[in-house]
């Protein structure tokens, strides 16, 4: 019972890590990108189309996995582009344009996601060989041993791959010279500026590699979660809720990853775990009431490790200085 | 010293020193032609013809007076909502929790409406109504205000937070069985008596006069009252309004106050004007639409009643063409975006001006 719980707190809470881990990176670097949700459903639906189309060009396999991974996260980096593009060059406020950008990625992942379904006559979606890769992996003898194997050695690829890209964006975050750039433009854009870093450079880039990500993680929503199905409105406020586990793993990398899984047990505790006198849909609320305690708690702690980088949220324009 | 190359695009970007009104006003309509013409490009894309399209569109909103009254009647929450938004945005303090907001006063509508309807007249009852929902969603907001001007927490986030409360709240209630209708096999909120739903003047629900109303209010309140003078202080300097005297805390908590009140009038009219009843579609996105609305009509109150009605105007000309070329009504929200997006584009051009310098350059 616990077990499955676990699992399925791993299941729910693994898109969740790379967007999480996206959005650090673009925070790092003093750029808040509030259109996360836009851009995983892009990355949802360009994953999903990107794969229905492989398929109906032929291919099978393997191949149609990668397309639709590298669909994804190209499309997701092209919406943060468009993002860093507005705050960045043309000064625009990082609010609002983060808001547009969810505006128009829900009606774009929306509309495509219909369009294609009436086309392909119905709904749109993977054969079951597609979906059979998105699939728990098997690894053996590892994945015999009780307990241990189903926590760690049963799961999707994609989880692993989450769990090396959040290792590796806190290695290169906190041990790199291009990490230390990159918290410099985000704590201090002036000062990054004076001593030659191109602060548009690092702010493009992190915006660009963080939306990537979470175009990825669109498409494990998507792919895994729905089951390679294009279902209306799918994201449902995931992006939004890696917004807030920023917050809640201090703007560190690793800590995303138990956050991350943390808020997927929240979830779904509904449908395992039951309190009495307590309504089962008053669970729902709590990694939003949680979010909200952790945001002021690390406003009144007031201690550096744990508040957002000095200069996120403010564009950077050399003559204001 | 470091001489460069000799580089024939040194782009420079000067910010310009002032701006004629008219010249904002051209670059603005210019970037909404330049907004369609991208539209136009992926209609073509698409193989449809997009005059034909973007006409029936037109016509989907404004060829029938029924599509008429349905067009105004969609206008009406989003410029309410629009309002209490800007109310907040005018001092630079980001709510973008109009979504929850709207729901809380839909909530606060509906119960009173659930506790009085059977032994109230329909007038005192609905100005009950009107004023719960404004108290309501005002308190709600007053929460994340709250933590932001004691400890500084980000108003953004926490509001977008008190979104989803709103929301698991009305799935609450939905589960709550003095709240259900009992004749629908699915977990709905039954609908509110008629003597909770607001009277009909020209075919179309009282709350287009209370909205009118509410934007030259809003427009006096901003422009002309110390109120709105003190929160344009804050909005521009901290620092200044504390040489001042002006207590931030104090203004921080009013402007939020007033701005979820007033996104939690439009809950209350989607309750007893527009739905008769209470859903999660009740703020139907709403809260983050109407934050395009103030962007689009620079934060004027006047400017928004038009940008309302234009996006209404959008929304149900989509689900027209939906019915006709099956294009899904999520086009709406593709449009909406792209034009806010050339729209926010053509600031930089508003405020600054660009220089194409060919010379050496030195560092």
């Amino acid at each position: 019972m616990i077990i499955q719980f676990l699992m399925a707190a791993i299941l729910a809470g693994a898109p969740l890590i790379l967007s999480t881990v996206g959005e650090i990176i673009t925070e790092k670097s003093g750029s808040i990108n509030l259109g996360v949700e836009g851009t995983m459903y892009i990355g949802a639906i360009s994953g999903l189309a990107a794969a229905v189309s492989a398929e109906n060009a032929g291919l099978s396999g393997i191949s149609v996995i990668l397309i639709s991974i590298i669909a994804s996260i190209i499309f997701g980096m092209l919406t943060s582009l468009v993002y860093s593009f507005l705050t960045v060059t043309l000064h625009s406020n990082q609010n609002v344009i983060g808001l547009v950008i969810t505006i128009i990625g829900v009606g774009v992942g929306n509309f495509f996601g219909e369009k294609l379904a009436q086309n392909a006559g119905g709904y749109l979606t993977t054969t079951q060989e597609t979906k059979a890769y998105f699939g728990n992996l098997d690894f053996g003898f590892l994945s015999d041993i009780p307990i241990i194997g189903s926590l760690l050695f049963s799961h999707n690829f994609l989880i692993y791959i989450s769990l090396i890209i959040s290792l590796a964006s806190w290695f290169i975050i906190n041990k790199t010279q291009i990490g230390l750039n990159l918290r410099t433009v985000g704590e201090n854009p002036a000062a990054a500026d004076l001593s030659c870093i191109n602060v548009s450079k690092y702010r493009y880039l992190a915006a660009t590699i963080g939306g990537g990500l979470c175009g990825l993680s669109g498409m494990y929503m998507c792919m895994v979660t729905n089951n390679g199905v294009w279902i209306k409105d799918c994201i449902s406020g995931y992006g939004w809720l890696a917004i807030a586990l920023v917050i809640f793993s201090s703007w560190n990398p690793i800590k995303a990853l138990p956050c991350s899984l943390f808020f997927g047990g929240l979830m779904i505790m509904r449908f395992y775990i039951s309190i009495p006198f307590i309504s089962p849909f008053v669970y729902d609320m709590c990694p939003y009431i949680l979010t909200c305690v952790a945001i002021v708690l690390k406003n009144i702690r007031k201690s550096s490790s744990i508040l957002p980088p000095e200069g996120c949220g403010k564009n950077y324009f050399r003559e204001d200085r | 010293m470091i001489l460069k190359k000799y580089n024939p695009f040194h782009i420079r970007i000067v910010k310009k020193a002032s701006n004629n009104q008219s010249n904002k006003l051209f670059i603005r309509i210019l970037s909404f032609i330049v907004a369609l013409l991208f539209i136009f490009v992926i209609l073509l894309l698409m193989n449809y013809n997009p005059l034909e399209v973007l006409y029936s569109m037109f016509l989907g909103a404004w060829g029938k007076k029924i599509f008429v009254l349905e067009t105004i009647k969609c206008a009406l929450p989003l410029l309410v909502t629009a309002l209490g938004v800007s109310v907040a945005f005018r001092m630079k303090l980001w709510n973008i929790g109009g979504e929850g907001q709207i729901l809380i006063g839909g909530v606060a509508a509906t119960a009173v409406a659930f506790a009085f309807e059977k032994n109230m007249s329909p007038t005192p009852l609905l100005i009950l109504m009107f004023v719960s929902s404004f108290l309501a969603a005002g308190i709600f907001g007053l929460i994340p205000a709250l933590c932001k001007a004691k400890w500084g927490a980000s108003e953004t986030l926490l509001t977008l937070m008190f979104n989803y409360i709103a929301q698991k709240i009305i799935i609450f209630l939905q589960n709550t069985e003095s709240w259900q209708d009992p004749y629908n096999s699915f977990p709905i909120i039954r609908h509110i008596s008629f003597a909770a739903r607001l009277p009909k003047i020209f075919g179309v629900h009282i709350g287009w006069i209370i909205s009118l109303v509410l934007v030259v209010i809003v427009y006096i309140y901003l422009n002309h009252t110390k109120h709105g003078f003190e929160l344009m202080v804050v909005g521009s300097s901290d620092n200044t309004a504390k040489y001042s005297g002006i207590s931030i805390t104090k203004v921080i908590l009013r402007t939020m106050f007033l701005s979820a009140a007033l996104c939690g009038i439009a809950g209350f009219m989607q309750v007893a004007g527009a739905d008769g009843t209470l859903s999660e579609a009740t703020s139907n996105g709403m809260g983050f639409t109407a934050i395009s609305v103030v962007w689009m009509a620079k934060m004027n109150p006047y400017a928004m009643i038009t940008v309302s009605l234009f996006i209404s105007t959008l929304e149900r000309g989509a689900s027209r063409i939906q019915t006709i070329f099956d294009i899904p009504n999520s086009f709406s929200s593709v449009m909406i975006g792209i034009i806010l997006i050339f729209f926010i584009a053509s600031e930089f051009f508003i405020k600054y001006h660009i220089s194409f310098s060919a010379k050496e350059k030195s560092i």
